[in-house]
């Protein structure tokens, strides 16, 4: 035992002096939290549309007049009004506006006659986001537009209400739980990939290997103290992370009991999995030249960032084995719904059935000669 | 005679090229052994073979008595070793390198207290004990890492090139310091270098390795004397004649005569003749001789003589520690 102690005092020695570790596990998932966060954060807003109104009668003027209520209001778009279609085409190709209203000649005529007419959205659909705010935001204005101004007697319709159960959760938090797990990670990328390799390159293990410690020792020893590194990346992630992303009452000591035992066993895990991946690797290059391919292969596909259901099978086929979707699974309902163990029962099963195959298999192929 | 190192038919292949190739030879108790021998002869392959680096393909080889493949922990119990790449944590300080491995080999809190404090000091390390070891010049690095590698009490003693890359100064102190720990400590110390003075100087005796075969064995006197004698004389002389070197030309056992002024290298097959005879022809020809030295053969000829003057330009599989990717640090 004092041998597996040996191994993680070294280590932890190590990374007490020079904390680059830590600091560069700890600087890229907040920087991503902020930046993602705020990127894809809150509602499209302050889009161009191009208004061309080829009729100049009053129900084409009262539509104008709606598209600048929402203008000034909403601030989904602004407008600018083009008095020819060709002219509002050419800004729309040049990327000066983002989508044009036309409204047609015969439009006023055909709606005083009641014979359903039809304005034009032509969009740059180039980009979903913004094309389909534009469209939302006016087949809304059409809808209100449309309705009489006194509600029919005889004819029912549904409505439909909505319940939230959770306060209103913005993007930056809905990302929360996936940069706690992404800094758990790199952490164990760094720790457990890349300098573990360069200590075996420079010969570091060399002089571990003349001495009588066992292989259980060392796959020990390694583990821990590459878990020990990555459970302080992801407790400084729970708590900056919950404040900068405004998690309300981030520091209740049930929930952040149960968010430690979530933070030591994704860390176990994340780092039993680098291990087995690295047991055989000699090469500086391999866990450098990996990094980014199995960041994008983890993160993506665990639903840190995107719904999983909406998957292709492939990808979903990744989602079931990677550790990182119950992580975030677990933080999920730990961060954003404040539940209990029920929710998060099978996620922890599943990390510690994890990192009980993965060091197995390490173990198996962990060679104790050079 | 109680042998610590026992070496029978060991053999290591890779592949299809053999490092080692059924090397024979034992190593007395309190001996200094070398190991010689050109880039790639199997000299690490051994080394690593006898530490349990590396398992042997065939053959045995016994080190304090455990057999290196059956009893591995025995044999890293009986050994220290010293492996060519410098392998100390460098953010870490020399104390807490040392007690590190002391851990490692289990040695109890106290005992480990007074053996780093002493070994520290046999090194003379102590005042540097809390510096980080990124501080330390290469020499001082190297002999932390022979006190790291005395921590248990180990009886024999592995170094893999010791000095290489030391300045003189450093390499005279590490050899001294060897010296003494072997008398102090009752080591028994293998060693390679492909400094032939030190080898000379230090070793009891000296295997020459080579395509992973012993080449030759035995002390470095009886190696120096085993080869064709050959030995240089430098001759300055007050008032040379002309055609001087013409004359010591046909002096007995001369092979080769060059001058420069005053002063002539002659080349003989024997010092020693050749060296009274021209002694004798310069006092009849009534020619001063101011100064006279004969060199003999050192190790580098013996060197030479076993392994060839053919430069070993063979490929070797590429060493991760010379990834341009890996971290540099220190």
């Amino acid at each position: 035992m004092y041998r597996i102690w040996a191994i993680i005092e070294r280590d932890l020695r190590r990374f007490r002096r020079s904390p680059t570790l830590v600091v560069v596990s700890i600087i890229m998932p907040l920087v991503q939290l902020l930046v993602l966060g705020y990127a894809f954060g809150g509602k499209v807003k302050n889009l161009q549309i191009g208004v061309v109104d080829e009729d100049h009668a009053v129900p084409a003027v009262k539509l104008k007049e709606m598209c600048q209520a929402i203008a000034a209001n909403a601030r989904t778009f602004e407008t600018v009004a083009y008095s020819d279609r060709a002219a509002a085409m050419r800004d729309l190709r040049n990327g000066k506006i983002n989508g044009i209203l036309d409204i047609p000649p015969q439009f006023s005529r055909k709606m005083l006659a009641g014979a359903n007419p039809r304005v034009a959205l032509i969009e740059d659909n180039t980009d979903q986001f913004s094309s389909s705010a534009l469209g939302s935001a006016l087949s809304g204005m059409l809808e209100t537009y449309n309705a009489p101004p006194v509600p029919a007697r005889t004819t029912a319709s549904a409505m439909l209400s909505v319940v939230e159960v959770y306060p209103y959760v913005p993007y930056i938090q809905y990302l929360l739980p996936g940069t706690i797990v992404l800094a758990i990670f790199v952490s164990a990328m760094i720790g457990g990939g890349i300098i573990f390799i360069d200590d075996k390159a420079r010969g570091l293990h060399e002089g571990y290997l003349v001495t009588p410690i066992r292989k259980f020792e060392l796959i020990l020893g390694f583990t821990f103290s590459g878990a020990a590194k990555a459970i302080i990346a992801g407790l400084v992630l729970v708590t900056a992370g919950s404040l900068i992303a405004g998690i309300p009452d981030p520091f209740n000591p049930l929930r952040l009991a149960r968010m430690l035992l979530l933070v030591v066993l994704t860390a176990l895990a994340l780092i039993s999995m680098m291990f087995l991946i690295m047991v055989r690797v000699n090469d500086p290059l391999v866990p450098r030249a990996i990094f980014g391919l199995l960041n994008t292969v983890l993160f993506f596909p665990s639903g840190a960032v995107y719904p999983t259901a909406s998957f292709p099978p492939w990808m979903k086929a990744i989602t079931v084995v990677d550790p990182f979707t119950y992580a975030v699974h677990g933080f999920k309902n730990l961060v954003l719904k404040n539940t209990g163990p029920m929710a998060i029962g099978g996620d922890i099963a599943f990390l510690l059935g994890f990192t009980v195959l993965a060091m197995g298999a390490a173990t198996l192929l962990f060679r104790r000669t050079l | 005679m109680k042998y610590d190192v026992e070496v029978e038919h060991l053999t290591k292949r890779f592949g299809d090229f053999t490092a080692v190739d059924a090397l024979n030879f034992s190593v007395e108790h309190g001996e200094v052994f070398g190991l010689l021998g050109p880039n790639g002869a199997g000299k690490s392959t051994l080394i690593r073979m006898l530490t349990t680096l590396v398992p042997p393909t065939s053959g045995t080889a016994r080190v304090n008595g455990f057999d290196i493949a059956r009893e591995p922990n025995g044999v890293r119990q009986s050994i220290g070793v010293i492996p060519q790449a410098m392998t100390s944590d460098l953010d870490l300080s020399a104390n807490e390198n040392m007690s590190i491995f002391a851990k490692l080999y289990g040695i109890p809190r106290e005992k480990r207290r007074r053996t780093i404090k002493e070994l520290l000091a046999v090194v003379e390390l102590t005042q540097w004990a809390d510096k980080p070891v990124k501080m330390l010049s290469g020499g001082m690095r190297r002999r932390l890492e022979i006190a790291r590698g005395l921590v248990h009490e180990p009886k024999i003693f592995f170094l893999d090139e010791p000095t290489t890359g030391l300045d003189p100064v450093s390499r005279v102190a590490v050899w001294e310091m060897l010296a003494r720990l072997k008398l102090e400590r009752d080591l028994t110390i293998l060693v390679t270098t492909h400094y032939m003075d030190e080898a000379d100087k230090l070793c009891d005796r000296i295997a020459i390795i080579d395509h992973g075969k012993l080449a030759a064995l035995d002390s470095p006197l009886k190696l120096k004397a085993s080869i064709p004698g050959k030995n240089i004389l430098e001759v300055s002389f007050a008032n040379a004649p002309l055609h001087w070197a013409g004359i010591l030309e046909q002096l007995p056992e001369v092979a080769e005569v060059k001058s420069d002024d005053n002063v002539f290298r002659i080349s003989s097959n024997n010092g020693p003749r050749t060296t009274v005879e021209l002694l004798d022809t310069a006092r009849k020809a009534n020619v001063t001789v101011t100064a006279l030295s004969v060199q003999s053969t050192t190790l580098d000829d013996v060197f030479v003589h076993y392994t060839g003057h053919q430069l070993r330009d063979t490929l070797q599989a590429p060493s991760a520690a010379d990834s341009p990717f890996i971290m540099q640090r220190g």
